[in-house]
């Protein structure tokens, strides 16, 4: 490449300079940064050099989610013309489910959300790195993504944009802006829109796209979740092959519990996800089906109960239902909010696990809890990493106060100090 | 201002802006969160409040040379007990319906941590006259947040101002709800109020950066 001509690249770096110092810099940046590395990294000498930085994490979690949302894509569709049409009769994934009806259906209806989602979140965001004078954080790019997955597909774009800025704004700004979040913030705007809109965000009527419209005239359809069954102590003809690969209705991108595991081990082998959180969460939530099951088994709990249809429910299918394999592989995991520490994770995971099942049971109003768990536990994750670390310290010096010393040379002699710390 | 020296305006200025009591001191927050999912009712607290701290702090500031320091909390008790009694039957024998939705708030004006606060850091050591202007004072400061959480809240919460409908009817669908709008679930639970509450502090802070504490 000859110095002479002027690269697109280069271009963007004179502007860069040009524009250094203004107030519109941050998100100037933003979109030079978005496309090229910057031109002040060094080129040589003695430095590590890597591309594992922030913004590649994100690309990997987000390469994580591309099948999910391809596989929404068809799965609205499914959804849709099988409530209207009836489920086919010789289900064959093929002929009844990877067709271009079922993906351009489900293309209309996801899209929107994934641009309002992306389009409002990181206008918020540039307008705090304008005004905060800094550049343009990544911490958006994964939010962005996993937001329109967890939200019902019919969900009305504005209530979506609201709760963007209130999740965005409230949920990480306030805190100081990326990695400096309590709460995860994907979570913050789904735990919104529950509050504020609870018609639009549990029923069974917000699941299937079209059923909200249709409801009240001759060609209503409805679509329940597994969980909505089993809170009515009713039952479905969903079989366990379908729950596990999410032929079922759910929000946008929460059904299929196969790919939240294969995203789930491209993310444990990319080693950006932590695999303790995931294999404690998983454990605490069979426990806690364990449990139920134990409880329903043994008489303890009338048939009749509200409570009888949850509880009974075979303890590992708690796995494949509703939202709680995404809420394990994409938002437990988060590096943020979760706990930092070894242990910390294991405990942090585990009553993620188990907090969800119990919400999912008890929960009168909506039989499903994870992000309710995942955002409690992402509360008291600082406490168990600083009781953590306490009894790291603790341990440590206890050791440290018994130890006995052998002074150098003297091994002969069989002389030993009692160390006198502490 | 003739009628009031300039110290004196402060006294009720003061709690109003810089130094007020829910924003900046943190106090009476509970009762903040709990009322104020409807304007009228946080204007009826607000109005409580205001006769509540003003009368107490006359009171207290007239015996305060003769309350022992031992009991003093006991005799502030029993102030404003008296008081907010007088405030209770009030309500009840005018605005039966009101004082439903009040409930147990209004009693509980007597553990409002604004109201014991003023009585000892004011009432206690000045005359009648300023204790009554920082009791008014506090009670406004405190009114007026009160106000404003009840104002977004009922508008975004319920669509209505007082319980009149400003944005349409929700159920037929006019006005702004002919639109797709819909009201706001969420700005009627308490912790809506927290947040709100938890905005006017960080406005209020990033207008006046000296209010911001350092730790």
């Amino acid at each position: 490449m000859s110095d002479k001509r002027l690269t697109f690249k280069k271009r963007l770096h004179i502007l860069k300079h040009r524009y250094r110092g203004k107030k519109m810099a941050p998100a100037f940046n933003a979109f030079h940064t978005f496309l090229f590395s910057p031109d002040e990294t060094t080129h040589s000498g003695s430095h590590v050099r890597v591309v594992d930085d922030l913004k590649r994490t994100m690309n990997t979690v987000i390469m994580a989610l591309i099948p999910v949302l391809l596989f929404s894509f068809f799965n609205t569709g499914y959804q849709h013309y099988s409530a209207i049409n009836g489920f086919p009769e010789n289900f064959s994934v093929m002929e009844h489910f990877l067709t271009w009806e079922n993906f351009w259906l489900g293309f209309v209806q996801v899209i929107p959300l994934v641009i309002v989602s992306y389009g409002v979140g990181l206008f918020i965001e540039f307008i705090f790195a304008v005004i905060k004078g800094h550049e343009v954080e990544e911490g958006y790019l994964v939010t962005g993504m996993l937001v329109p997955l967890i939200v019902p597909v019919d969900t009305p774009l504005w209530m979506l944009a609201v709760a963007v800025v209130f999740g965005v704004v409230i949920g990480k700004e306030v805190f100081g802006g990326t990695g400096m979040n309590i709460l995860n913030p994907a979570l913050t705007i789904r735990a919104f829109l529950f509050f504020a809109y609870p018609t639009w965000m549990s029923g069974d009527k917000v699941w299937v796209h079209g059923a909200v419209e249709r409801a009240g005239t001759t060609d209503a359809i409805s679509g329940e979740t597994v969980l909505g069954y089993l809170a009515q102590n009713g039952t479905f003809d969903y079989s366990v092959s379908d729950m596990f690969f999410g032929f079922i209705p759910g929000s946008v991108g929460e059904t299929s519990a196969f790919l939240c595991l294969l995203g789930g081990l491209f993310l444990i082998f990319s080693k950006i996800a932590s695999w303790r959180i995931m294999v404690s969460a998983v454990a605490g939530a069979l426990v806690m089906g364990l449990v139920f099951n134990g409880v329903a088994d043994a008489g303890w709990i009338a048939e009749t109960s509200k409570f009888y249809g949850l509880m009974s429910f075979d303890f590992w299918k708690h796995l494949i239902v509703g939202g709680l394999a995404f809420g394990i592989v994409y938002m437990a995991t988060d590096p943020v909010t979760g706990a930092q520490t070894n242990r910390g994770k294991w405990i942090y995971g585990f009553l993620i696990g188990f907090i969800s099942v119990m919400i999912r049971v008890f929960n009168p109003a909506y039989p499903e809890g994870v992000f309710l768990a995942i955002l409690l536990m992402n509360v008291f994750a600082p406490t168990i990493d600083h009781y953590v670390i306490r009894g790291n310290v603790r341990r440590r010096m206890k050791r440290m106060k018994n130890a006995t010393i052998i002074p150098r040379g003297t091994a002969g002699k069989e002389e030993e100090l009692k160390a006198e710390t502490v | 201002m003739a009628l009031l020296t300039k110290k004196d305006a402060n006294l009720i200025l003061d709690p109003l802006a810089d130094n007020n009591p829910i924003t900046i001191q943190v106090l009476g927050i509970c009762s903040a969160l709990a009322i104020t999912a409807e304007l009228k009712a946080s204007v009826v607290m607000a109005l409580s409040v205001i006769f509540v701290l003003g009368l107490g702090n006359v009171v207290i500031s007239l015996i305060r040379n003769i309350i022992p320091s031992k009991i003093r909390i006991i005799v502030q008790l029993i102030v404003v007990a008296t008081l907010v009694i007088i405030v209770d039957q009030v309500l009840k024998a005018f605005a039966y319906e009101l004082s439903k939705t009040l409930a147990v708030f209004v009693g509980l004006i007597i553990t409002n941590c604004i109201i014991m606060g003023r009585f000892e850091a004011f009432a206690l050591g000045n005359g009648p006259w300023r204790s009554f202007l920082d009791g008014i004072g506090n009670a406004l400061g405190y009114g007026v947040i009160l106000i404003i959480v009840g104002f977004f809240r009922e508008l975004l919460g319920s669509g209505t101002l007082f319980g009149i409908p400003v944005l349409g009817n929700p159920i037929e669908k006019t006005g702004l709800y002919s639109t797709g709008y819909e009201n706001n679930g969420f700005m009627i639970i308490p912790p809506a109020a927290l947040i709100v509450v938890g905005i006017i502090i960080w406005v209020q802070r990033s207008r006046n950066r000296a209010l911001i504490e350092e730790n």
